[in-house]
């Protein structure tokens, strides 16, 4: 095929409407519809239409026996009003977001800046050391053994040992300490892609603008930091954010794994797991469709939020 | 990088004090062993010996190390209902083919997305970048009703198909694609009458080789961490991760193959990130944000 044919082929805009100009432009493009097909079907079947459904169930009272019945806003009422233990999950979700989010974004930008200047072969194996925790599946309940409610847990047993204390606590059956735990166990596992992202972003930026920087009066690493690095930095910045903010709602599976369900006293009970309660267990699917209607729109809220925090930062 | 261009010769002089430099270190060092104690504790757990696991007070690290956790592991395997080798079959089975067809219909997606100009070609992309913002749990129980019409409760393609399209996915491939693969190189090929498949698999397929790795490893990560599934309940299906979960649930006697089996589960990862870790990298340097 010339060049000149291509030409002919790619469809001129003016004397037609914008419908007619799609149409075309469709036709033309017909192997692009194919070969995103595939992906869209699937994610149009599991991530799309499951938001839609929860959004259109939030409003019944279904759950899987009867046909349901529109209920208006029944669901929400009842959360907001009538359901403490939604509110107590809605607390610990914000406490729980609001401390691992920020926390294990900071500490995935800190230090993959601090080992930016460490020669490659270094800066290889301490990025392993900080990301091993996080893709190696199920080995945080080692935390479980660590901060084991016996005198055989090391934790305990230190703290016996020193005279601390004189029992030992029941660290994962006992209200004040599951929540900081869980926490911490989170952040443990919580440098992860955004981690990653950053350490590349990192190398990404142009030396040669350290240089000049050093020449214009850059004094320190930290004035370098914010007037050279970060403004480099902008797009990895939102992206690790976003990849943060996911993340730190979506620890209920570890919370789960390490207190059991449901968590003494209700003590570390995240939206999450009030819907899975409802949805997964009593088979509310009405009222946990609201739960999850909810749960996105927090999360949605926030990233949003963020994104709009960062967009100062990096400019 | 900062030693290099702090030459004395030239005027170019980067500031960086030795105080500095130890406060980095430390804090560095700090996080570090937070992040590592926990894992070191798990190999020296796993090569612990009965009396030590349960000695008091109890020892950070094993004094007399033995392989005799994972040999009851396997001892351990060979009494359980369903063979153990079905469990492991099922999680190779389902992460090989869920990660091959992630593979290839992410990349798919995001060639077309990335480098043809189409309607609603746009759109698409911008939704599939906000599911970014929302976790899976949110769907979960949605999706579980989509699945239960389907009629896939309890068949591999409960688990197999939805990791055939992941957000994150097709979000990397396509930035790494728009800014590694170039129009001219395109344009060339489609003059000289390649199809669009072919350019995608022939042309840019090869240009993005560190994108299709890293889409290997997160996908093939996630499906062989994956533990019980609310979407399988027959034993013959379940996956390796679960079965190891039921013998750390086995108690005390079995804390030490308990912890033999986390080692081992581990090691896969971890490993697999070794060997691609400056691919992974290179592919997250097109991984940013824009609007």
């Amino acid at each position: 095929m010339s060049k000149k044919t291509a030409e002919k082929k790619a469809v001129a805009r003016k004397d037609m409407t914008m419908l007619q100009w799609t149409l075309k432009e469709m036709k033309r493009n017909w192997v692009a519809y194919v070969m995103v097909a595939p992906f869209m079907i699937i994610f149009t079947l599991f991530t799309i239409a499951p938001v839609v459904l929860s959004v259109v169930f939030s409003f019944t009272n279904f759950n899987l026996l009867e046909w349901p019945d529109f209920v208006f806003a029944d669901n929400y009422i009842r959360l907001f009003l009538d359901d403490d233990i939604f509110l107590t999950a809605v607390k610990n979700t914000f406490i729980f977001a609001v401390i691992v989010g920020p926390v294990s974004y900071l500490m995935s930008f800190l230090v993959a800046w601090f080992i930016n200047e460490l020669p490659p072969k270094i800066r290889a194996v301490v990025t392993l050391v900080f990301y091993a925790p996080s893709i190696s599946g199920q080995v945080y309940l080692i935390w479980q053994t660590l901060f084991s409610g016996d005198s055989y847990g090391w934790v305990n047993s230190k703290l016996l040992e020193m005279g601390f204390i004189t029992e030992p606590i029941q660290f994962f059956n006992d209200a004040d300490y599951i929540m900081p735990l869980c926490i911490v166990v989170a952040l443990w596992t919580s440098l992860g892609t955004s981690f990653l992202a950053f350490i590349a972003g990192l190398q990404g930026v142009d030396k040669s603008q350290f240089e000049a920087g050093a020449v214009d009066g850059v004094k320190n690493r930290w004035q370098e930091l914010w007037y050279i690095t970060l403004p480099n930095m902008g797009p990895q910045l939102m992206f690790g954010a976003i990849m943060a903010i996911t993340g730190a709602f979506g620890f209920g599976g570890v919370v789960t794994a390490l207190c059991g369900f449901p968590s003494v006293d209700y003590a570390a009970h995240t939206i999450m797991h009030h819907l899975d309660d409802y949805g997964g267990q009593r088979f509310e699917i009405g009222y946990s469709s609201a739960i999850a209607v909810i749960l996105f729109l927090v999360m949605i809220g926030s990233n949003m939020l963020v994104k709009k925090i960062i967009a100062k930062v990096g400019t | 990088m900062g030693k290099k261009l702090r030459t004395r010769n030239h005027k170019v002089v980067l500031n960086r004090s030795r105080g500095g430099d130890a406060g980095i270190t430390f804090v560095l060092g700090i996080l570090g062993l937070f992040m590592f104690l926990p894992m070191v504790y798990v190999i020296s757990q796993s090569l612990k010996p009965l009396d030590e696991l349960w000695m008091f007070p109890p020892r950070f690290f094993v004094v007399n190390p033995t392989l005799k956790n994972f040999t009851d592991l396997f001892t351990l395997m060979n009494t359980s209902l369903v063979p153990f080798s079905r469990y492991i079959f099922n999680t190779v089975f389902v992460s090989v083919v869920g990660t091959t067809g992630n593979l290839f219909f992410s990349s798919l997606a995001a060639y077309a997305m990335a480098k043809i100009k189409f309607p609603g070609g746009k759109a698409m992309f911008k939704t599939v970048r906000t599911s970014l913002m929302f976790h899976a749990t949110v769907t979960a129980i949605t999706s579980f009703l989509i699945m239960s019409k389907l009629q896939w409760i309890d068949t591999y393609w409960a688990r197999i198909i939805p990791a055939w399209a992941t957000s994150l996915g097709l979000y990397l491939m396509k930035q790494f694609m728009e800014t590694n693969v170039t129009d001219a190189v395109l344009e060339s090929a489609r003059l000289d009458g390649a199809s669009e498949f072919r350019t995608y698999w022939t042309i840019a397929m090869p240009m993005v080789k560190p994108a299709w790795l890293t889409l290997i490893i997160y996908s093939f990560k996630d499906l062989w961490n994956a533990g019980a599934s609310v979407y399988i309940q027959s034993e013959q299906l379940k996956s390796f991760n679960y079965a190891i979960q039921q013998v750390m649930a086995g108690g005390i006697k079995r804390a030490g193959a308990g912890a033999a089996s986390t080692v081992i589960m581990m090691m896969v990862p971890i490993l697999v990130f070794v060997i691609s870790q400056s691919n992974i990298i290179e592919t997250m340097g097109s991984s940013g944000m824009k609007d």
